[in-house]
């Protein structure tokens, strides 16, 4: 399907931040918005869900826990329960003073990296990847909306280009995919 | 809601924009090198070269090559792991408290003191490494089932703890400079223009493109990260500490320990970050963006948690009269009157005295003061984990086995080799990788800069026309000392600057909350 992409620049953020706000207020769906920094309060504006990944990193770090307690239980109780002078581990919680430190340190770890790996999965960024920046300019100085025809197709494109040009663009591309 | 207070310094110098960012940041990585950026690494790669030698020597040899004696079995190696572990402290101090405590200052030093954590903990890391004697046996610190029989790691250890804390510490730091570091990869890769390093970058910056999307995810999982690894900053050192803290040595028995350690780490951890950025600005030209009130902060840091460390040094001597017991109390009067004396004192002058110099205002923000005594107090905190180490267990109990301790020249090799290979591999930061935080710079630019805070007030409320924002000129080669105002035309520009960036404030508190 052919489709048409608005790639609408900027050169402050808060003048991209105004016009997607009188953009969307007029209906128009803005599909993404590049841009150097991240723009704080960009998100509402163009319907950009916050992201769950707080509670992955919650449960990622509980898995940690989990591991370390069970691990530690199965090494230091039941497989070789330790005798540190005569006084033997009987049971987990006779000695879970001494497991603290790890049990925590197990979770951080857990948290951490699961939440890291899950973020550069979900944002699709690993090595190697091309970048999707429309324009280099995007990672330097200047933001970038995009609009597609197909979101707005009750709009003609002559339109909504009337409408990209009133919030103070600085350069407006259009590319057909 | 509110832009920040005027009486408040601006943290970016003059009237930058954020091309100005990214031009002064991309600048000495773009550029070729300096010939005093080889001239450092070339001494810096042969120092660390000979460590790498020493630790061939000694790993070839077995650990009697370091002057220790059946007394004195623990010296130079473990001091100098507690050195390295402690300067490791305040980059993550700086990235994750700072971040929690929304303070704007880190922004522009958090980078390179992550990288500077990361470097310390590897030479830390080295140690207990090298310490083993067979390093190729080191995978035995770990959780594994070994082909001897069912024996596991011990988990009441302090030390197998170390293994955990560091290893976490390490690797959750290196995540977080990372993650950090992905949208500046970007934005050189986006103006890279020889192929190789194009693709270098394009490989490093792992497709960054700056959606919406992403930068919301990233800052939540910078600010988790952080959540994560505050607690972790202090759980590392206390568990350091307790490697000395939960044997029954007069002098380590010590429940003071785990603050006293965290403190003092802090304290080291900065004042390597001053050696080092006071150098790094200047020879980067980011006077800039790191100028005296940076310092200034910092050098508060030091002064209070120097003063936590005086303290503590002083409820230790309290504490080993009043308790009563003998051996505590004879430590610590060997510490201050026996033969290790002089280093007792080092470590009081350097780590106690010095720090109070700072409640003086213009010594504080003096950048030569504040190098020397950044320099000062690493060489007491040395001596503070020496004085801790070598002098509570060199008078043993039976006085036939009283000795003192000389270091051998391979204990001096090794611990000036780390300090080489360590200002070799931030040497290579400093070459290849933005030492700033370029993208989280711009996003302060508006509420903290110079220039935009001292735009007048009533420039309020014209939001809508904001079609006449002024290409910025892009001056090459500019002056950093003194930023020219290329005032008139961009009046208009900034009179928005003003009033949106108390908007972005206020929308900076929601997201925040």
């Amino acid at each position: 399907m052919a489709d048409k992409v608005f790639y609408a620049m900027y050169d402050d953020d808060d003048v991209l931040k105004d016009g997607a706000k009188k953009l969307v207020s007029k209906g128009v769906k803005v599909s993404e918005v590049f841009s150097p920094f991240p723009i704080h309060g960009i998100d509402p504006i163009i319907g950009v869900k916050n992201t769950r990944l707080g509670i992955m990193a919650f449960i990622y770090g509980l898995t940690g826990l989990t591991l370390a307690t069970i691990g530690m239980r199965y090494f230091m109780i039941e497989d070789w329960p330790m005798n540190v002078g005569g006084k033997p581990n009987f049971t987990y919680m006779d000695n879970i003073l001494a497991f603290i430190p790890i049990s925590f340190e197990f979770t951080v770890l857990c948290a951490a990296h699961g939440m890291a790996i899950t973020y550069f999965l979900r944002n699709k960024t690993l090595p190697g990847m091309p970048a999707q920046n429309p324009d280099p300019r995007t990672t330097d100085d200047r933001f970038v909306i995009e609009l597609r025809a197909s979101d707005n197709s009750k709009f003609s494109s002559d339109e909504l280009e009337k409408m990209i040009r009133e919030t103070g663009i600085v350069e407006l591309d259009q590319k057909s995919i | 809601m509110h832009k920040e207070a005027a009486i408040r310094e601006p943290l970016i110098l003059g009237h930058k924009t954020y091309h100005d960012i990214t031009e002064d940041v991309c600048k000495p990585i773009e550029d070729k090198a300096p010939r005093m950026w080889y001239i450092l690494f070339s001494i810096a790669l042969i120092i660390g070269l000979y460590g790498v030698g020493c630790i061939l020597y000694l790993l070839g040899t077995g650990v009697g090559v370091w002057g220790l004696n059946k007394t004195i079995g623990w010296a130079w190696d473990i001091t100098n792991f507690v050195w390295w572990v402690g300067i490791g402290h305040a980059g993550t101090l700086i990235s994750a408290v700072l971040l929690l405590f929304r303070q704007k200052w880190r922004m522009a030093i958090n980078r390179s003191a992550e990288a500077m954590t990361i470097f310390a903990v590897f030479m830390a890391g080295l140690f207990p490494l090298i310490h083993m004697g067979r390093l190729w046996l080191g995978y035995w610190v770990l959780p594994i089932p070994n082909h001897f029989g069912s024996l596991w790691v011990n988990f009441n250890s302090p030390l197998l703890w170390d293994v955990f804390a560091i290893s976490t510490y390490l690797s959750v730091s290196l995540v977080f400079w990372y993650i950090g570091l992905i949208p500046d990869f970007a934005t050189i890769r986006d103006r890279a223009k020889k192929p190789i390093s194009k693709k270098m970058y394009s490989i490093m910056s792992f497709g960054w493109s700056g959606r919406a999307k992403h930068w919301n995810r990233f800052e939540l999982v910078s600010l988790v990260l952080a959540g994560l690894a505050t607690p972790l900053v202090f759980s590392v050192h206390s568990i350091v500490s307790f490697d000395f803290a939960t044997s029954v040595i007069p002098g380590w028995h010590t429940t003071i320990f785990p603050p006293y350690f965290v403190a003092g780490a802090v304290f080291s951890g900065f004042a390597m970050v001053q050696t080092l950025l006071l150098v790094m600005r200047k020879a980067m030209h980011l006077e800039n963006y790191i100028h005296t009130k940076h310092v200034e902060y910092m050098n508060i840091v030091i002064m209070v948690t120097g003063s936590i460390v005086g303290t503590a040094y002083i409820t230790e001597l309290f504490v080993s009269w009043y308790s009563g017991v003998e051996y505590e109390s004879y430590a610590f009067i060997n510490r201050a009157t026996g033969p290790y004396w002089w280093a007792y004192w080092a470590m009081m002058t350097c780590n106690v005295i010095s720090p109070q110099l700072m409640w003086f205002r213009p010594l504080r923000r003096s950048l030569l003061f504040t190098f020397i005594i950044s320099i000062v107090v690493n060489i007491g905190m040395w001596f503070e984990r020496y004085v801790i180490i070598v002098t509570s267990i060199h008078r043993d109990y039976l006085p036939s086995s009283w000795s003192m301790h000389y270091p051998s020249h391979i204990d001096l090799g090794v611990y000036v080799g780390t300090i080489g290979l360590f200002f070799v591999f931030f040497l290579l930061f400093a070459r290849y990788f933005p030492v700033l935080a370029l993208n989280e710079v711009k996003t302060i630019l508006k509420s903290s800069g110079e220039y935009y805070k001292n735009l007048p007030d009533d420039h309020h409320g014209d939001h809508g026309h904001a079609s006449h924002h002024v290409e910025e000129v892009k001056t090459e080669a500019r002056p950093v000392e003194t930023p020219t105002e290329e005032a008139p035309e961009e009046t208009s520009t900034d009179s928005e600057g003003t009033d949106e960036n108390s908007e972005e404030a206020g929308n900076e508190e929601e997201t925040n909350d």
